[in-house]
């Protein structure tokens, strides 16, 4: 709590550019329903296009967190977590 | 729709409630002490952990909810499979590490671990009984939904049906066998929804340009129904709506496609012309209701784009109100998974925060692979001739009868144990809140291990006997708009709390307990008088709402924040002479 860890700052860096991403395509349903019509690739129009990118992105977001943080762990959780930690 | 019941699709099912009852029995021995009961002694591997995790979310909303929603609207029921992964990325980058490093068995846990306040246990195990009642709902009504064309019985039979199970199984074993359970479950519906997606790639579409007749239901004064004019049944004589769903016309006039590429499916649909059916109600002097479902020929083009149903119409509409409605439901999805109990409490059935971590990634890999394959699952029962007009619930069962029986009766058999995993959870958390929070902070005495089993397990009955009667009450409505109140309420009451207890250090225990109360009642109060509510629940003219528009999330969730923070601020002193 008293001071923010680097798997923190991490998550919450990720977290903004899902938001970014998010929030775009709420906004964009919302206010610009044309533009999701168009059909910029393989006949399949935006509005599907992005929808299925959010679900990546969700998942490629997750996978780098996931990476970064092992590579820090042997810092960040010395404490508490190699009490439960058999290696 | 009548059904007829077929002794294949029957065998297959009970193998499954016996398999997974079998299973529940076998683990259930090892669940003895409270640790055991509420979070399988913090043992499961993470990667189990992950599945069940898809297990525990992909409920009868995402499974019949969404793809009925695509079946009958197209795009916009896929609005809801992205909205509920969104959610988490909240949920992994935001909450599941604190969550396991401050908590033991319950939400009400991780939030009083700075406080030991009684206050704050008796608001969130509150607000973590009422949102699992409200999620519970759903699972009710999806399961009675699913036993109809299955076995043939009505719906209040497998509403109880399923309570009767899922108390059975949460009652002898707590968590340890809810997981494994969840686990299985998570495992064949991801494989089989991609079994069920190839297979209608492989199939491709077909064009039948004559377009069927429309259908109409004649309830009477006296509660007959009729079909068509005739009386309801499956004998001569008799009526029964007929399944529809078909293309009216393909790109460039052809009759049938073949098989189609994942992208090709689109494309292809994008350029052809469906037949949708629209629904219209008449209510005579005599006191019966006559619904009318007509045809109606809708380009692909319009289907594939968010906006066609009547929840999301506010899209399309020039009004403010309209699109913030649409605005909040979306921000309540993304806001809700992190806040729902039964996920919650699955970050402490894993031994870490590292296994928390990495159980989380599991979960987001498999249930947003099974995201994308419901908009091909939903758009397959649009166009296959498997649609069934009177119940958007069915789609993703009647779409595998539309393969064969043998996929008919998986499908359904999976869509009922993914009612049990879903349902197992809710219950477990709900009677874990019951125990843990409210009996010890009201009661104001220590429980023995083996006495908070027990009261457990006597809580799991009533929960569960509560919902089963809430299932039968709400029989009609789509399952995965019901569960969108429970994404508002759960969002609104827990998730200021539990963000602002983790990133700003001046939040005091009454500034939480205020804005776990705030955020539920106001939450719930919006949903009561709303526009759907009114028109779906008690049957008022939709214009006489008492709100603006019917999801509440866009203002009861900045509610709660402004709650924690006033209410932290007036607090402030006090708490410090605490400290």
């Amino acid at each position: 709590m008293k001071k923010i860890g680097s798997n923190v700052r991490l998550g919450l860096a990720l977290f903004a550019i899902y938001l970014l991403l998010y929030g775009s395509f709420v906004l964009l349903a919302a206010f610009a329903p044309k533009l999701m019509e168009k059909t910029p690739l393989a006949g399949v129009n935006l509005a599907v296009w992005y929808g299925f990118g959010l679900i990546v992105a969700a998942l490629v977001l997750a996978l780098v967190y996931g990476w970064i943080c092992r590579t820090n762990a042997p810092h960040e959780e010395g404490g508490h977590a190699s009490a439960g930690e058999p290696k | 729709m009548t059904h007829n019941s077929s002794p294949l699709a029957i065998a297959v099912f009970l193998l499954f409630v016996a398999v997974t009852l079998g299973i529940t029995f076998y683990l259930g021995k090892k669940a003895r002490s409270s640790a055991g009961y509420f979070v399988a002694h913090g043992q499961i591997p993470w990667f189990v952990n992950g599945v069940a995790f898809a297990g525990d979310y992909l409920s009868a909303a995402s499974f019949l909810g969404i793809c009925g929603m695509i079946a009958f609207y197209g795009y916009d029921g896929f609005l809801y499979s992205i909205g509920y992964l969104a959610g988490w990325v909240v949920a992994l980058f935001v909450v599941a590490e604190p969550m396991k490093r401050l908590g033991k068995f319950t939400f009400a846990d991780a939030l009083n671990a700075r406080f030991q306040s009684p206050g704050i246990k008796r608001a969130a195990g509150l607000s973590t009984l009422v949102v699992s009642l409200f999620y519970l709902i759903p699972q009710m009504v999806g399961a009675g939904v699913l036993v109809q064309p299955l076995l043939g019985l009505p719906h209040w039979v497998g509403v109880v049906i399923v309570g009767a199970v899922v108390i059975t199984i949460v009652v002898t074993a707590g968590m340890v066998s809810t997981t494994w359970v969840q686990f299985i479950k998570g495992a064949l519906l991801v494989l089989f929804s991609a079994i069920l997606t190839v297979m209608i790639l492989a199939r491709g579409f077909e064009a039948s340009p004559n377009i069927p007749p429309p259908q109409t239901v004649v309830k009477t004064a006296e509660g007959n129904i009729l079909i068509n004019g005739l009386p309801k049944g499956v004998g001569n004589g008799q009526g029964q709506i007929q399944p529809v769903g078909t293309i009216s016309k393909l790109p460039s006039g052809i009759e049938r496609t073949g098989p189609l590429g994942p992208l090709e499916f689109f494309s292809t649909l994008q350029q052809s012309e469906i037949v949708l059916w629209k629904k219209k109600e008449i209510k005579s002097a005599d006191g019966s209701t006559t619904t009318v479902y007509t045809p109606a020929p809708t380009p692909g083009s319009q289907i594939l784009q968010p906006g066609a149903s009547p929840t999301f119409a506010g899209i399309r509409s020039e009004k403010l109100f309209d699109k913030l409605n649409f605005l909040s439901l979306m921000l309540a999805l993304f806001c809700g998974t992190a806040s729902l109990p039964h996920i919650l409490i699955r970050y402490y059935t894993v031994k870490d925060q590292a296994a928390a971590r990495k159980s989380t990634i599991v979960g987001i890999g498999s249930i947003g692979f099974f995201y994308v394959l419901t908009l091909y699952m939903g758009l397959g029962a649009m166009t296959s001739g498997a649609m069934d007009v009177t119940n958007s619930n069915m789609a993703a069962p009647l779409l595998a009868r539309s393969f064969n029986q043998w996929l008919f009766a998986i499908i359904s058999a999976i869509a009922f144990t993914t009612v049990l995993g879903t349902v197992s959870g809710l219950i477990i958390a709900a009677s874990g809140a019951v125990v843990h929070d409210l009996m010890t902070s009201f009661l104001k005495f220590e429980m023995s291990d083996h006495g908070e089993v027990r009261a457990a397990r006597i809580a799991s009955v009533v929960v569960g006997a509560v919902a089963v009667m809430l299932g039968i009450v709400f029989e009609t409505m789509n399952v995965n708009y019901l569960v969108g109140w429970a994404f508002s309420i759960a969002a609104s009451a827990n998730l200021p709390a539990l963000v602002m207890l983790l990133f700003w250090p001046r939040t005091t225990k009454q500034g939480i307990t205020a804005a776990i109360l705030v955020g539920m009642f106001s939450s719930l109060a919006w949903i009561l008088l709303s526009a759907d509510t009114f028109k779906d629940v008690y049957g008022l003219p939709a214009d006489s709402a008492l709100v603006p528009f019917s999801q509440p999330g866009i203002v009861t969730i900045p509610l709660g924040f402004a709650t924690v923070i006033v209410v932290s601020l007036l607090t402030r002193r006090a708490g410090q002479a605490n400290a």
